[in-house]
């Protein structure tokens, strides 16, 4: 029954996914699953922003609006980062975040 | 409301420009492309014109999404003058680089973000201002394909950009859960005066995360140092200013326009990211023998310096990250213009290279010297009467801040005339003298001249700053 599922349902959901994301992003070495888990935390943002337009503001598409703006912005960004990868493999043939350690971390 | 377009003026020019240099980088034969920078300049000083031309022009387009008050007028006008100097000061740097169509167009791409975000009245032009500009800021991070270091630098810039865009983003969308709307200025109706659910409080704490991660606070400072040693140097200088002063201009914009009501959930917050980025960043820099990584940690210290004006959260609080952002520039701008000169003739930028850099090129060592003594605040100098201002503003409520400041203010000396003692004392290696370009002299001779003016007569800033940051609560 989809009168049964409150905003905190989703709100939890978009919070765990978003916990997943960070914890991957962070202990992660591979560069390329770090950038998969980043995709995670904006999903998270895009089923907060949805559900919040569904249950606060029902009359306006705020959020859904918000929603594509970050889909956009986020391909742009993580193309940017692909590109930079592919720089970088050339280099060193690797793409292992512990490989690169020319400055200090 | 009738659309006035001429409220676009600054952002219109500075996207043509973009477009246009992008379009000349591709088809005009690769031996004319040193014509790009003069071009840029010229697009930037007429952008810059329109936006001090437009001063007392105000309004709001797209319904209050997109503002023009003196406020953001001000952030343009800094963000665009570090630009124009940047751009000025560090041609020959991005001939070596070979790459100036790319430069140039992606450097006119990030000012145009700067002056969205600047403008910004709701969380999506922000978002897509902000975005605007560390994108363009990655791809300049990477530009010098072959160095290793730039692509390293621009990898470990990217995933950490990205992280704190989503920490931002998952903040925004609570908050506009918990509101209801996007607009920064009707948040601030909302929440007046009343209690607000943990979880408009978990956002918020998100946001501080996600722009603390642009403004290089500590505990979110771990990138700055490696992006600014990696980076090329001009892009470096336009990072330390440019990105800074554009996200406290949002970062204000947001906090104090918006979430004013509920101060008291965020002001100890911030004061405590605030102090310890006073700490750490002075700390850290004295070690230091890379001076851009110097200059990074000592960014990492300025940004806490600036924090102090959210802190006070009043209009003088305001005025005095206004006054203190547009010093920055100019001190920041002579800084990294020395350091560029420097390494278009020794190819390091390690401080133990700047030996008898005073017999060598006299000019450089000044300009340099007087940068730093701006940056920790000694007297005359610019750096002084913005740090007055700013700790003005909070010395009653939060004297532990002010004090703290004080002391690392006096540490910074110490790690700042260690370079200059390098550059009097010690006996050059080399003695050949560096000559500067009449560019270069231009930019480092305005720098100076507008740190040590801003500092004895610090009187009419003083006054611009109050009218703009008048204009911010009137919405």
């Amino acid at each position: 029954m989809l009168t049964t599922i409150s905003p905190m349902h989703f709100v939890v959901l978009s919070a765990a996914l978003f916990a997943i994301g960070l914890f991957g992003a962070i202990t992660k070495k591979n560069a390329i699953t770090v950038l998969i888990c980043i995709e995670l935390m904006l999903s998270a943002v895009n089923i907060n922003l949805v559900a919040f337009n569904m249950f606060v503001t029902p009359e306006a598409f705020i959020g859904q609006i918000f929603a594509i703006f970050v889909i956009t912005v986020a391909a742009a960004e993580i193309g940017v980062g692909l590109a930079i990868m592919l720089t970088i493999y050339r280099n060193k043939l690797s793409v292992d975040l512990d490989d690169f350690d020319w400055m200090k971390w | 409301m009738p659309f006035d377009i001429s409220l676009l003026t600054v952002e219109i020019i500075l996207a043509a420009l973009g477009l246009a240099i992008l379009v000349m980088g591709l088809i005009i034969p690769s031996n004319t492309k040193r014509g790009l920078g003069p071009i840029t300049v010229i697009g930037l000083i007429a952008a810059l014109a329109s936006a001090i031309a437009t001063w007392n022009v105000q309004g709001s387009l797209f319904e209050g999404m997109f503002l023009v008050d003196q406020y953001a007028t001000f952030f343009k006008i800094t963000c665009l003058s570090a630009a124009v100097l940047v751009t000025f000061g560090c041609m020959k740097y991005v001939d070596q680089m070979k790459a100036q169509g790319e430069y140039y167009s992606i450097l006119v791409f990030s000012v145009l973000g700067m002056s969205v975000m600047a403008s910004a009245g709701d969380f999506i032009t922000l978002f897509i201002g902000l975005e605007l500009m560390t994108i363009a800021f990655i791809i300049l991070v990477a530009l010098n394909k072959r160095s290793a270091k730039s692509a390293e630098a621009g990898i470990k810039y990217v995933i950490l950009a990205s992280i704190s865009s989503a920490a931002l983003l998952y903040g925004l969308s609570l908050v506009y859960g918990m509101s209801g709307t996007i607009m920064i200025y009707d948040v601030a109706r909302m929440v007046v005066g009343g209690s607000v659910s943990p979880l408009f409080v978990f956002g918020l704490v998100l946001l501080v995360a996600g722009l603390g991660f642009k403004i290089s606070t500590v505990p979110f400072h771990m990138w700055s140092p490696d992006v600014y040693e990696g980076a090329p140097t001009p892009v470096t200088a336009f990072l330390a200013v440019g990105s800074k002063a554009a996200s406290f201009a949002i970062l204000l914009r947001l906090f104090m326009g918006g979430f004013i009501g509920v101060a008291e959930t965020w002001v100890l917050l911030v004061a405590i990211l605030a102090a310890m980025s006073m700490v750490i960043g002075n700390l850290l820099a004295i070690p230091q023998t890379n001076i851009k990584r110097m200059l990074a940690y000592s960014s990492i210290a300025q940004a806490g310096y600036i924090l102090v004006g959210l802190v006070a959260a009043t209009e003088a609080g305001v005025k005095g990250v206004m006054f203190y952002s547009f010093l920055y520039v100019f001190a920041t701008m002579g800084a990294f213009v020395v350091v560029t000169a420097v390494y278009d003739k020794v190819k390091s930028d390690e401080i133990a290279d700047y030996a008898g850099l005073a017999q060598r090129a006299p000019l450089l060592a000044v300009v340099l010297t007087i940068s730093m003594l701006s940056m920790a605040g000694i007297p005359p100098l610019a750096g002084f009467a913005g740090k007055l201002y700013l700790f003005k503003a909070i010395i009653a409520d939060y004297f532990w801040l002010a004090l703290l400041g004080l002391i690392m203010s006096m540490i910074s000396v110490y790690y700042y005339l260690r370079v200059c003692l390098v550059m009097y004392r010690d006996e050059p290696i080399d003695n050949t003298p560096i000559k500067t370009s009449g560019n270069v002299t231009v930019v480092l001779v305005v720098a100076m001249i507008a740190t040590i003016i801003l500092g004895i007569y610090p009187g009419p800033l003083s006054e611009v700053t109050n009218t703009a940051a008048s204009t911010f609560f009137l919405h």
